[in-house]
């Protein structure tokens, strides 16, 4: 091994990730050491993220890196390489989860489910997973470490396995994930075009016939949709993000989601030489059905963690709608537009990394406080929770995409590669793509709405139990890992020029061009991404700008007036017997949501009788996709097993019997 | 950039702040002669603030900082409208800042603020307001965003200055998908400044309420501040209308002297759309609170077929 001085990118960062994996192995020696888990290996493995994102960040700008290592399978060593594009991912996996570590240095309690040191293993086996999937350079050593990121993942959803619930939703989370690997691994059988060389440097060579390079492309899509929750495998998504203990949630919603994405990116636009237009209608439309659909449920909610697994499945629809502009764009040749649109993609898949991780932490904070996850039993923890509340505010204004925190940034740049549709050809897409763009702005629009919903019903208002109001607020490694990631998400809405001078390098890898130069010439201040005079956006500005007439009503008010202020029971138009049961609950805030997208839902209502002696009200709003098609799917599946189950007799000279015709059969078929 | 620019930009704020008022006190005015009631006097508005900025705030006992702090978010969101949208010249240094895009954004980020506190104390009207609130807004807001896409489309820009000086500074043309969006516009405008058919700013009966019942709690200075924050936001929409659909009459840049004329011009427009504003509510009756959706939902698709007429006619 050479000193540390020569060492490359790539040779840091495999040493981080072998750190993980050591970090998690040293966690198993002592499984139940409470203090050398949390307060040692989780701040180790965190100041490790840290070193992956520092590292990631230098290796944007270095070039193409790549390495052998003599692992694995005889004459199959695993190929491994930095470019830009897993630079990036890597970046985002390293800054995310450096909170998330953090956080969960504070989190894991003693006593709960599976041993903390289990966990750390499992955690830091699923962390290095993800970055040695973003390293893989060949179909061997993604697939391994993608099944290592699935089975990692399953057994920290399963932590609480004691509960059914959980481990159903378990289950079904290791189904569609390996329903999904199986069409990758398909995929990569379709790429590299019978060479028998699976290493994607041969697939980059392969050049395939359009029909198959489709078939590569939809089983890519398919895939890698299963695990990003793209419509209709989404299934999984909003039962197994909530089951995991928070700050896993948060890792699978902010960072193991991108992984999918990373994976499109990948095969999509960088392995497979060419694009074909349609693929971007393909994604276009399930992309905007996706966000939809997502959004939707998410506003219906009554469960937090559930709501926020939605708003995943919402975000992760625009990414795919972002990635079906820019399929379109290059199909058509049109590079710089495509630049333009995946810019938005990278930029949101940041953003929503920080965002989505903020906001499940702070449920995790929350659950932990009050041991209660659904909405209609909470209330008013602003008030006893005022780390929490007010970091998952930033969190909130960030997701529901308000200016000028992150959320906005990406949107905005979504929205601005879609105004460029009139130099597409044909009058079809011509036509698709602004009724795409409404559609996104609609998703966007509820997403606000979801998100006063989140906000509002959790830390607004009265306590909806007396107990909370003995809720107590994160302690301070939790406060940290909150802190860092709620100004990560300050810091990407207000230096938007800045990330993008990160995210030229991956566009130039996937599709030789970037929106760098235009956006840097324009300086740090201003984003203008085509020219000044076609849009321009200054988050900086803007915040000022905000601050300044806040500042100065609020100092003119008490200047030319007074600043008293009295303090008095609420108003209320003058009723005087309001408890926090009048309160709209989560259902109530719902309801609108439940009334307008009524065919979006399949409802189970069942109402009282006038006769009733303890008249109750129950509602449903469940998936038709799982009515229509999963439930189906799987009684066929137990219809097929049942006959086939009728071979098993349980004697054994029955089996002894199936041998022997087995063997007759066989030879007849030799010898004949 | 230059020092005339920024007096115009500071002048424009100037005007936007002080005169929000005397558009709000029209509208009433106009409304009481249509309805046959004697009307009240057209300052009426300044009196009111001046009056409520004297009263102490009375603050219910559970309310958070974000209950106070609210009324300021959203008074600076309106201030920063005013100041992005053309409404006298189009030499705005602030407008950079803030695009069409942003300033949707921008509206979005006060109704958020204003949902939030409404829900802060936790009182069954406050809620109820930030519900349907929300409700308007979610389908309002991507409907005004598709009517300024309308505009972005033709003139290739989403700054709003560039809008204004393209379509303006073309020949007069009746574009078929303008007038879609101008619809749109008017719906948008009369659900998102919680006009009759949707709201009703005189009313003071909770169930019907959307504006109103979310601001039930608020007294003194951040009521105040709250009623300014609205007919700012009502000389916003006012403002923008009049830039995307008859923006004849504003400055263009370099061109001190047409600031000059662009006074009187906007104060004229102003007073007819206020009027027309009026008109409207008089003729129509509030509606149903779930017919709002549908309401709002035709608002949407006018929107986006404006969009495709842009691009099947190609104007």
């Amino acid at each position: 091994m050479t000193a540390p001085t020569d060492w490359l990118a790539i040779d840091w960062m495999l040493a981080a990730i072998a750190s993980w994996i050591a970090i998690g192995a040293a966690g198993v020696v002592r499984p139940h050491n409470f203090f050398i888990v949390a307060r040692v290996l989780f701040p180790l493995g965190a100041l490790l993220a840290l070193l992956v994102a520092a590292t990631a960040g230098l290796a944007l700008f270095g070039g193409t890196e790549t390495a052998v290592l003599p692992l694995g399978l005889p004459g199959l060593p695993f190929h491994l390489r930095l470019d830009a594009l897993s630079a990036f991912f890597l970046l985002l996996l390293g800054s995310a989860s450096a909170g998330i570590s953090v956080f969960a240095a504070g989190y894991f309690r003693q006593g709960e489910g599976t041993p903390p040191g289990v966990l750390c293993l499992l955690y830091h086996l699923f962390l290095a997973a993800m970055a040695m999937v973003m390293l893989a350079d060949d179909a061997y050593v993604f697939m391994v470490m993608w099944e290592l990121m699935a089975l990692a993942s399953f057994f920290l959803v399963t932590a609480n396995h004691t509960i059914p619930a959980i481990r159903r939703a378990g289950y079904l989370y290791l189904l569609i994930a390996h329903i999904g690997a199986l069409a990758i691994l398909l995929c990569f059988g379709v790429l590299q075009a019978n060479t028998g060389d699976y290493t994607f440097d041969n697939m980059r060579a392969q050049s395939l016939t359009p029909f198959w390079a489709s078939v590569a492309f939809l089983l890519a899509f398919f895939g890698f949709g299963a695990k990003a929750g793209f419509l209709p495998t989404h299934i999984w998504l909003p039962e197994a993000h909530p089951a995991a203990p928070s700050p896993v949630s948060a890792l699978m919603s902010g960072v193991m989601l991108k992984t999918a994405i990373y994976g499109l990116l990948r095969i999509g636009f960088e392995i497979l030489p060419t694009q074909l237009a349609w693929w971007g209608v393909l994604a276009l439309a399930v992309g905007l059905a996706t966000a939809l659909f997502g959004v939707v449920f998410a506003a219906i909610q009554t469960d937090m963690k559930r709501l926020l697994a939605y708003s995943s499945i919402e975000n992760i629809g625009l990414l795919a709608v972002g990635i079906g502009l820019a399929l379109l764009f290059t199909g058509y040749g049109m590079p710089a537009l495509a630049a333009l649109a995946l810019t938005a993609v990278l930029y949101h898949a940041l953003n929503h990394a920080f965002f989505k991780s903020l906001l499940f932490l702070g449920t995790g904070a929350v659950l932990h406080a009050t041991g209660e996850r659904n909405l209609g039993k909470l209330g008013g923890l602003l008030r006893y929770m005022p780390w929490v509340g007010w970091l998952a505010l930033v969190g909130t204004l960030a997701a529901a995409g308000l200016p000028p925190l992150n959320g906005f940034v990406s949107e905005w740049l979504l929205l601005q590669s879609f105004l460029f549709t009139l130099g597409l050809p044909g009058t079809f897409v011509n036509n698709l793509v602004p009724v795409v763009a409404a559609g996104v702005a609609l998703v966007a629009a509820l997403g606000g709405y979801v998100m006063v919903k989140f906000f509002g019903v959790i830390f607004l208002g009265q306590p909806r139990e007396p107990r909370l109001a003995s809720s107590h607020d994160a302690a301070r490694w939790e406060r940290v890992g909150l802190v860092w990631l709620a100004a990560g998400c300050v810091a990407l809405g207000l230096l938007p020029a800045q990330v993008i001078s990160l995210i030229d390098p991956v566009t130039r890898v996937l599709v030789r061009d970037g929106i760098g130069p235009q956006v840097a010439s324009q300086g740090w201040l201003f984003l203008a991404p085509v020219s000044a005079e076609r849009a321009s956006y200054s988050p900086l500005l803007f915040l000022l700008l905000v601050a300044a007439s806040f500042a100065l009503s609020f100092l003119l008010v008490r200047r030319l007036y007074h600043g008293k202020l009295r303090r008095a029971a609420p108003w209320d138009c003058g009723y005087p017997l309001l408890n926090a049961r009048m309160q709209d609950t989560a259902e109530g805030f719902g309801q609108p949501i439940r009334q307008v997208f009524e065919p979006f839902f399949r409802i189970d209502r069942h109402l009282p009788s006038p006769f009733d002696r303890q008249p109750s009200y129950r509602m449903e709003a469940s998936d038709h996709f799982w009515h229509w098609l999963y439930l189906p799917v799987a009684h066929a599946t137990e219809a097929v097993s049942r006959v086939v189950g009728r071979l098993q007799q349980g004697r054994i000279s029955t089996y002894l019997m199936y041998s022997f015709v087995t063997l007759l059969v066989m030879l007849l078929l030799v010898f004949r | 950039m230059t020092v005339y620019s920024f007096i115009a930009q500071l002048l424009a704020v100037l005007i936007a702040v002080a005169g929000a008022p005397l558009l709000t006190g029209w509208i009433n005015q106009c409304r009481a002669w249509l309805q046959n009631k004697s009307a009240p006097p057209l300052l009426l508005p300044y009196h009111t603030l001046h009056k409520l900025f004297w009263k102490e705030s009375v603050v219910a006992e559970g309310a958070s900082p974000l209950f106070r702090a609210a009324p300021y978010v959203i008074f600076g969101a309106m201030v920063l409208a005013c100041g992005i949208v053309p409404s006298l010249s189009t030499d705005l240094p602030l407008a950079a800042a803030a695009d069409a895009i942003a300033l949707v954004g921008l509206f979005a980020l006060a109704r958020v603020f204003i949902s939030l506190a409404a829900m802060d104390i936790g009182t069954a009207f406050g809620t109820l307001g930030a519900r349907r609130e929300m409700l308007v807004g979610f389908l309002a807001e991507p409907a005004l965003l598709m009517v300024l896409f309308t505009a972005a489309f033709i003139t290739q820009s989403t700054s709003l200055a560039n809008i204004v000086e393209t379509i303006s500074g073309q020949e007069f043309a009746i574009y078929p998908s303008l007038a879609f969006a101008g619809v749109a516009f008017a719906m948008v405008s009369l659900a998102e400044n919680a006009r009759v058919p949707v709201d009703n700013p005189a009313t003071h009966l909770e169930l019907t309420m959307i504006h109103e019942a979310m601001i039930l709690e608020y007294s003194g200075r951040h009521l105040a501040l709250i009623e300014w924050a609205a007919s700012l936001k009502l000389f916003a929409y006012s403002s923008i209308g009049l830039a995307i659909f008859f923006p004849w009459g504003i400055a263009q840049v370099h061109e001190p002297v047409g600031m000059l004329l662009a006074l009187p011009v906007l104060v004229a427009k102003l007073a007819v759309g206020g009027a027309a504003l009026a008109l409207i509510e008089t003729l129509s009756a509030k509606m149903r609170i779930f017919r709002v959706p549908e309401f709002l939902a035709g608002a949407f698709l006018l929107a986006v077929i404006g969009i495709l007429v842009h691009f099947l006619l190609g104007a």
